[in-house]
């Protein structure tokens, strides 16, 4: 009897091998990084406005409102598939957009947002991609949320479709619009 | 033909840490350019390199590393500076905190359970009482046998001769 008792323990750690394995392997996306920036303050920068290179952008000029801060690139496709929602967000919901124009030539960019429609109060041309670095951004797109001192929120990574905003970007700002703590 | 082959593959990491090339003032700062980017990971890829990925993050990164080793920081600033922005996913060599404890003593403990299951097992395996009536038996047996074996050694037949030698 005692020896088919132990005959159960290598079938236990088998289905917990298989368990963590599941865990670590099928359930989880993994190319998904959690951000560091998290309630931490925007990166200081001081970089030219995509569509007036004369202008500079620097940290105060994220500060004072709650915004969502977007980076983008004509080459990134996914940014194309979320531009529609993000016009309907920065006509309808009353929240600033700002734009990250990531490792990107400026002329193409000008022209993409003049094609697809521009839905940035204003956007930063990082074209170095060094804002991106400070923001821990690995690829395109990504969207910050950023309260109204210039602390970061909430990073999302990848395209933000109706679901994202419905689910996770407005109750955020509803919540960060009511207590700017 | 093997040994070209061998050759080759070393090769291999040379060539891909050389995807562009960065100017040094000495050999000493190119040196420890290339030991960070072998041991930074890429954000983007699963498992890979800074020095082995084409990725635009990585060429990206690779230009902070240089650009970081020229303002004269040291290996601890640039890994610290990669692992602010992008966590602990970055270092190839995790550090040592409460999440990655596991990590480095993981390995250990299951020595330390499997050496114990070892010696359990065999200790367990020396007392067993399944052996027991076996040996019993046993001796039982070579007991039977010796006893054989006595009485044809002890056959006149063997040792007749020495009987005869005796004095009388």
């Amino acid at each position: 009897m005692s020896l088919n008792k132990s005959l159960l323990i290598p079938l236990g750690v088998f289905i917990g091998l298989v368990i963590l394995l599941a865990l670590g392997f099928g359930l989880r996306d993994p190319h998904f990084l959690p951000s560091q920036l998290i309630d931490k303050p925007f990166p200081q920068f001081s970089l030219a406005e995509l569509s007036d290179p004369d202008r500079t952008i620097t940290t105060d000029d994220i500060n004072g409102q709650v915004s969502i801060v977007n980076v983008w690139a004509t080459w990134c496709a996914a940014c194309l598939v979320e531009h529609p929602e993000l016009l309907r967000i920065s006509r309808e919901e009353g929240i600033r957009v700002i734009g990250v124009n990531y490792n990107d030539e400026s002329v193409k960019a000008r022209a993409w947002l003049a094609r697809h429609g521009n839905p940035y109060a204003f956007t930063i041309v990082d074209d170095a991609g060094r804002l991106a670095i400070d923001l821990g951004v690995y690829g395109a797109p990504e969207t910050f949320l950023v309260d109204a001192t210039g602390v970061i929120r909430y990073r999302h990574v990848g395209a933000v479709t109706p679901e994202i905003w419905q689910n996770t970007l407005a109750p955020a700002i509803a919540l960060l619009k009511g207590d700017p703590s | 033909m093997r040994g070209l082959l061998l050759v080759l593959v070393c090769l291999v990491p040379m060539v891909n840490a050389a995807i562009d090339a960065y100017p040094f003032p000495n050999d000493e700062l190119r040196a420890r350019y290339h030991a960070l980017i072998d041991e930074l990971r890429c954000p983007q890829c699963l498992n890979t390199n800074l020095a082995g990925s084409d990725a635009m993050i990585a060429s990206d990164l690779r230009r902070e590393v240089h650009r970081l080793l020229l303002e004269g920081k040291s290996d601890q600033e640039v890994l610290d500076f990669m692992q602010a922005r992008y966590g602990d996913f970055i270092l190839y060599e995790p550090r040592l905190t409460l999440p990655t404890v596991f990590l480095w003593f993981g390995p250990l403990i299951f020595l330390v359970v499997a050496g114990l299951t070892g010696i359990v097992v065999v200790r367990r395996g020396a007392s067993d009482p399944v052996e027991k009536p076996d040996t019993a038996r046993l001796d039982e047996l070579l007991h039977g046998r010796s006893d054989a074996r006595s009485d044809t050694r002890s056959d006149p037949h063997t040792d007749s001769h020495s009987e005869r030698q005796e004095p009388p």
